[in-house]
């Protein structure tokens, strides 16, 4: 049986990165933790109530990992969001926002209605998409 | 705490304000205002970064909105033109017909029918319907 367990998206600054994820959208530490030799922290959030499922917040590497060159480039696909989306759900989507937007996150779509639920969607200061989604139950088909 | 972000992220901030706000009076220079350039300056990275004027990436945006309203609406066209913010109908649908190939009319009818369509995010629509670009006429 396979599951998911970690899933990243690049980030531009790790500290800022942490502070964005647990103060304004709410989620845990997981992980976090520094290998000094490597110069690698590994840092994970994931939402209160689920916890076998984290985002790593990853560090766009240098050399040797990564060269200059590419680094440059996945940091800008990053803040020009193409990188990634991350898709929560929730069980109150207006709710969630209003909340959420009193811990100063900026929006990109208010809650909408949509044929699957009501939706709304953010940006983490990298530049990474997150929706947040009310799904609407269907009965199994 | 202040981090250097690359400039590509102020860009997208305004790129975000389109995505947001093309239903109002929303104009280059109030996406220049939102990531803190002159409007020169700003249209000129803007292309640099993504490949195509700010003033082009609002109106196919607007174009895309349009004929998702054409798809899940019975709304007029005339109603559909000034919901995602343009004003003049003959504009509207000179360039619809020019990027979409038909008539905001004629689209309507061909598309399929909403619910073939209804699972799929509406962000994943929004960000794959907006058409190619045909001319450079609304690039002045």
């Amino acid at each position: 049986m396979l599951r998911i367990a970690n899933a990243q998206v690049w980030v531009h600054d790790q500290d800022e990165a942490l502070a964005f994820y647990t103060d304004k959208v709410g989620m845990e530490v997981r992980a976090d933790v520094t290998l000094p030799e490597l110069g690698f922290r590994w840092l994970t959030v994931g939402p209160v109530g689920q916890p076998d499922v984290s985002i790593v917040l990853m560090a766009v590497p240098g050399p040797p990992v990564m060269d200059e060159e590419t680094a440059e480039q996945v940091r800008n696909l990053t803040a020009k969001g193409f990188a990634s989306t991350v898709f929560l759900t929730t069980d109150d989507c207006q709710a969630a926002y209003e909340e959420m937007v009193a811990r100063g996150v900026e929006f990109t779509d208010a809650p909408e209605k949509r044929p699957y639920g009501i939706d709304a969607g953010f940006r983490d200061v990298s530049g990474n998409s997150l929706r947040l989604t009310q799904l609407i139950d269907f009965p199994p088909s | 705490m202040v981090v250097d972000q690359p400039p590509a992220r102020h860009l997208l901030r305004a790129r975000d304000l389109a995505d947001r706000r093309y239903a109002d009076a929303l104009s280059v220079a109030d996406m220049a205002r939102a990531a803190h350039l002159s409007p020169a300056h700003f249209s000129r990275e803007f292309r640099r970064v993504f490949g195509e004027s700010p003033h082009r990436y609002l109106l196919t945006r607007r174009l895309e909105r349009a004929a998702a309203l054409l798809r899940t609406t019975d709304w007029s066209v005339a109603d559909v033109c000034m919901a995602v913010g343009l004003t003049s109908l003959g504009s509207f649908t000179t360039s619809f017909g020019r990027m979409f190939g038909k008539t905001p009319t004629a689209y309507r009818a061909s598309v399929p029918p909403a619910a073939a369509w209804a699972m799929v995010p509406a962000c994943v629509l929004r960000a794959n319907g907006r058409p190619r670009h045909r001319t450079f006429r609304e690039d002045a």
